[in-house]
């Protein structure tokens, strides 16, 4: 199956996994050794990919994907399009809130290249999250692991009271004041 | 021209990014600072202006700054400030910060005002500032060496004019040519008598491809040299630079095709212009363009660097290209 499923798995008990796409492969790395560097209570397995679908020989050792952050950078207008075709691998049940757009290397202004109102459409369209940061500064990357780390307990159905869907939902509202 | 003609201005960009999440929707939203009316020759209103007056400003590499409101400026004291400044510069030089060393120089300021360089009446006329060697080796009457020239100006500028209080004199638009060193001593006498800053004015890809397609668009009789684009690459262990020359006629025609309205651009139509155009490099090099920055866009109307550096070669497109500095210049105070 090419598309992504987010309940075509089986949960695997108190753990998550995480799926970071996007074209530059050095930025998420950095990303992804901060999520790992985070205290957490839970086990947590981060996958990179710079683009879906994901090879589907190895789908059987994959575990179930519970957040799915599509990496824009700013300055490279290819991670954009690259992004706009992966969604379309990915299966709609996911944009309960369970994807979120993380927009990169927006502390320099002077190399942008992409238009933010064109992501504010996209995160608009599907109905996710869209998040800024600056991956290079060490305490916003912190920062930005913190958050989505908290993001994907939620996603993984840890936080009691609160699911995905609704915490979402707050997301945008709070976007839209 | 009418107001009514202009086409409706895209919201404005966000100066700084790094403090704070101001991704508002609305206001302050990071986006293009360009407005989306297209580029058409003089307004009538300068039709009468001599273009020899201005042609000073064409085939000069010109450096980009962007100035906040300068206060307590008046124009009609400009002979007092070349006084000042020339003092001012002979103060420096003592202090050893002389640009030049050995024979003993002396440099002469001009202050002149310019109020053919100017958008409408409520833009205020630009200020020209002319520094020269004045050798005594050379004969009496023989002309000054111009070393240095620094034009402050405002093309269309009344989105900022209209807000500030009356005391200040709105000139956003820097342009230097010429030594660094006389550009930071000029500068800062600026600073220090009309309590303003200066910030290097720099150019994102966005709105440089926004330039190439608005000035790829422009009527010209003649059509004489190449778009170029040049492209640099980012994270290799040897810079290389990409330069994609398009034969000027084939790059209007491309343009023709996808302007829907003469006389209105929208972010839309320069996102298909160069999406074309990175698509038939793609084809031909397999390298993806849009993964890498844009940093010079040279046309037959001017040629912009993303560093701030600007090159005029046609005066009749003249203050459509100031117009567009000035509204850059304009977002990158606030």
């Amino acid at each position: 199956m090419s598309v992504v499923q987010p309940f075509d798995k089986l949960p695997i008990p108190n753990s998550a996994a995480c799926l970071l796409v996007g074209s530059d492969e050095g930025l998420q790395q950095r990303l992804a050794e901060a999520l790992l560097l985070e205290k957490k209570s839970f086990k947590i397995s981060i996958h990179l990919a710079t683009s879906l679908p994901l090879p589907s020989e190895r789908d059987h050792l994959r575990p179930r994907i519970d957040l799915i952050v599509f990496m824009i950078d700013i300055k490279s207008k290819y991670s954009l399009e690259n992004v706009e075709a992966s969604l379309a691998y990915v299966d709609a049940s996911f944009f309960l809130g369970k994807v979120c757009f993380l927009v990169t290397g927006v502390g320099r202004v002077n190399s942008c290249s992409v238009e933010i109102s064109a992501v504010w459409k996209l995160g608009e369209a599907y109905c996710s999250p869209v998040l800024f940061c600056e991956l290079e500064l060490e305490g916003i990357r912190v920062a930005t692991a913190q958050r989505l780390l908290r993001m994907l307990q939620i996603c993984a159905g840890h936080i009691t009271g609160v699911s995905a869907l609704s915490f979402g939902l707050l997301m945008r509202n709070s976007d839209d004041n | 021209m009418e107001s009514a003609e202009w086409g409706s201005r895209v919201l404005p960009s966000l100066g700084r990014l790094s403090r704070g999440p101001p991704f508002g929707r609305m206001q302050g939203q990071l986006g293009l600072s360009l407005s989306s009316h297209g580029l058409s020759p003089a307004p009538r209103s300068l039709a009468n202006a001599d273009p020899r007056r201005t042609a000073f400003l064409l085939h000069k590499q010109w450096t980009l700054y962007s100035v906040t409101p300068l206060y307590r400026f008046s124009s009609a004291r400009l002979r007092a400030y070349a006084r000042m400044l020339s003092a001012f510069i002979a103060a420096e030089k003592q202090k050893g910060l002389a640009v030049e060393v050995g024979v003993e120089l002396d440099i002469k300021v001009a202050v002149s005002s310019l109020p053919d360089l100017r958008g409408t009446d409520q833009d205020q006329a630009a200020i020209l500032v002319q520094l020269s060697l004045r050798s005594p080796i050379s004969k009496k009457n023989s002309e000054d060496k111009l070393v240095w020239s620094g034009c402050f100006c405002s093309v269309f500028g009344d989105d900022l004019s209209e807000k500030i209080p009356p005391d200040f004199t709105c000139l956003p638009l820097f342009l230097t040519n010429g030594a660094e060193s006389y550009t930071s001593i000029v500068g800062s006498w600026f600073q220090k008598n009309f309590d303003c800053s200066f910030r290097r004015l720099a150019i994102s890809p966005l709105n440089l491809g926004w330039m190439a397609a608005m000035w790829t668009g422009c009527k010209m009789d003649i059509l004489t040299s190449a778009i170029e684009l040049v492209f640099s690459v980012p994270r290799l262990p040897q810079p290389l630079d990409i330069s994609y020359a398009i034969h000027p006629e084939d790059a209007k025609a491309l343009w023709d095709t996808i302007q829907k309205t003469p006389g209105e651009i929208t972010q839309e139509e320069v996102d298909v212009f160069m999406d074309c155009l990175y698509a038939h490099f793609h084809r031909h090099f397999k390298i993806h363009l849009s993964a890498t920055k844009l940093v010079k866009v040279s046309t037959a109307i001017a040629s912009a660097h993303c560093d701030g550096i600007i090159k005029f070669l046609q005066s009749q497109y003249l203050t459509g290209v100031l117009m567009l500095l000035t509204e850059l210049a304009i977002c990158h105070i606030q």
